[in-house]
């Protein structure tokens, strides 16, 4: 299962990423590979305000269905909108194309509190 | 999400799936394949060219002797009397209240030998039940463990089984079944070769000896590589048979259930003689049963889930899903369901809703087959 270093982890399958002041957020590998097929991404909207572990969206794959949590606090900034037609990305490049919402993050130093890539290793 | 496989039971081919790199899942207390790649491609082939899955989970009981049709026929709905050697039946067990107990095929094998297939989940409760209603004392016999059994589904499954064969598939009928010996299918000492399936497209259901399931299983999908044959998981099972409209005990069908509310009153004999559960279904038959299965799509975005609540137009609760999922033909949600027996609940184009916790969405009552509609 591929976790890259570079990101944070939540015990819920979410991932984080921070890169020039921009928060990014996802779905992990091993996430998308346990719910199979994803067939429809649902997302709250843009200007959505919301703490950790709110729900911002839920995945249906063909089996089941997942709800998305924040992984910390913060406001969304941007919808993956590719996702509505294409869910099948999530599960094609969960790291990459199948990001999921951009936030403005509430405070930075929050990210520090979520697992790297090791611990998330040993928790998956 | 490690799984305590440890407790759970294993097909002879659980090797075969680990090695493919299967997504394993527990099903009817084996650790079974749900998927290797992906329950839509699997899904997709058995529909456009052939699937091949491992089924061995199913139980098998051997009913043997002078009295095995008078057993079989007091422990089922349907009528074995109508069987022939090379003929196969589907049909229900029913408590004496009508209830399924659970579902599945009789094969006549014999004057005096019925192979009867049960369900996994299902086994051993359906085996004491047997045991408990034969006084008849006909003999059982449990081979499921020593019975492996493979499913080769979908429009080419025929052809890719055909030069295993030495007789000519087009003269095997639906319900209709071979007996192979001394290695004449695939060095297997003893085959059922069945056409039977559970995905609504044409097959083969293989029923050989365990220690041969492996030598069957690489056979085939080596032979039907080049036709598009892909190994397929229980996942695009559920998927193939629910766009088939094909129930699932422990879902659709249980023991809560009767077969007419069920629409599988077809399976009912009232006038073959005495069975178990024979009065109580003739009562329901005269009056009618109170509820029924109804097959539904969604016309706009929402996958129907086991459990979810139907609802009339105007949002009054009158019933339940007892399967749904994304159809992966009809890229479409799909879903079984009770709704109470009256015309503006179940006549094919009705509207009806489907509330989860998350959200409600429409739905047309459509009659199954869903995927014949495509």
């Amino acid at each position: 299962m591929d976790t890259p270093d570079d990101l944070y982890y939540t015990d819920d399958h979410e991932w984080l990423r921070v890169e020039n002041g921009t928060a990014t957020v996802g779905i992990t590998d091993f996430a998308q590979s346990e719910l199979g097929d994803i067939v429809f991404v649902e997302l709250e909207p843009e200007a959505t305000e919301l703490e950790q572990d709110d729900i911002f969206g839920t995945v249906e794959a063909v089996k089941t269905v997942s709800e998305l949590y924040m992984p910390v606090d913060g406001t969304i900034t941007a919808v993956n909108d590719e996702l509505e037609l294409s869910p099948e990305v999530v599960n094609e490049d969960p790291y990459g194309d199948g990001w999921m919402i951009e936030i403005d993050l509430e405070a930075p130093g929050d990210a520090e509190e979520l697992m790297g890539a090791d611990a998330y290793a040993d928790v998956t | 999400m490690a799984n305590s496989a440890s407790s759970l039971q294993t097909t002879p081919l659980h090797g075969v799936h680990e090695e493919r790199g299967a997504r394993m899942m527990e099903f009817g207390g084996f650790e079974m394949p749900v998927q290797y790649d992906s329950i839509i491609d699997e899904h997709m082939a058995v529909r456009n060219d052939a699937g091949l899955f491992d089924v061995s989970h199913m139980g098998e009981v051997l009913i043997q002797g002078d009295q095995a049709l008078s057993l079989v026929q007091h422990l089922v709905t349907n009528d074995a009397e109508t069987l022939y050697d090379g003929r196969a039946m589907y049909t229900v067990m029913c408590t004496p209240d009508g209830g399924i107990i659970d579902d599945g095929i009789v094969y006549r094998r014999a004057e005096d030998e019925y192979l009867m297939v049960l369900n996994a989940a299902n086994r051993e409760r359906d085996l004491a039940w047997m045991h408990d209603h034969n006084p008849m004392d006909a003999t059982l016999r449990d081979v499921s463990t020593e019975t492996a059994l493979l499913a080769l589904q979908g429009p080419k499954a025929l052809d890719i089984a055909q030069p295993f064969l030495n007789d000519d598939l087009d003269d095997l009928s639906f319900y209709h079944f071979w007996e192979q010996s001394d290695g004449a299918f695939l060095d297997c000492e003893t085959a059922l070769i069945s056409r039977t399936g559970y995905t609504g497209e044409p097959g083969l259901e293989l029923y050989v000896p365990a220690g041969r399931a492996r030598h069957v299983w690489t056979t085939l999908l080596e032979a039907g590589a080049d036709r598009g044959l892909t190994p397929a998981g229980l996942g695009a099972r559920d998927t193939l048979r629910l766009e088939a409209g094909l129930c699932l005990h422990g879902n659709d069908i249980t023991e809560e259930i009767n077969p007419y509310e069920a629409q599988l009153g077809w399976l009912v004999k009232l006038d073959k003689g005495d069975f178990i559960g024979r009065e109580a279904l003739r009562e329901i038959h005269e009056h009618g049963p109170e509820r029924r299965l109804v097959g539904f799509m969604a016309t706009e975005r929402g996958i129907p889930r086991h459990d979810d609540v139907l609802q009339s137009p105007t949002g009054t609760a009158i019933g339940v899903v007892t399967s749904g999922t994304q159809s992966p033909l009809l890229d479409a949600g799909i879903g079984l369901g009770y709704v109470p027996n009256e015309a503006s609940y179940t006549e094919p184009g009705q509207s009806l809703q489907v509330a989860s916790r998350r959200r409600t969405f429409d739905v047309d009552v459509v009659e199954p087959p869903f995927h014949e509609k495509a």
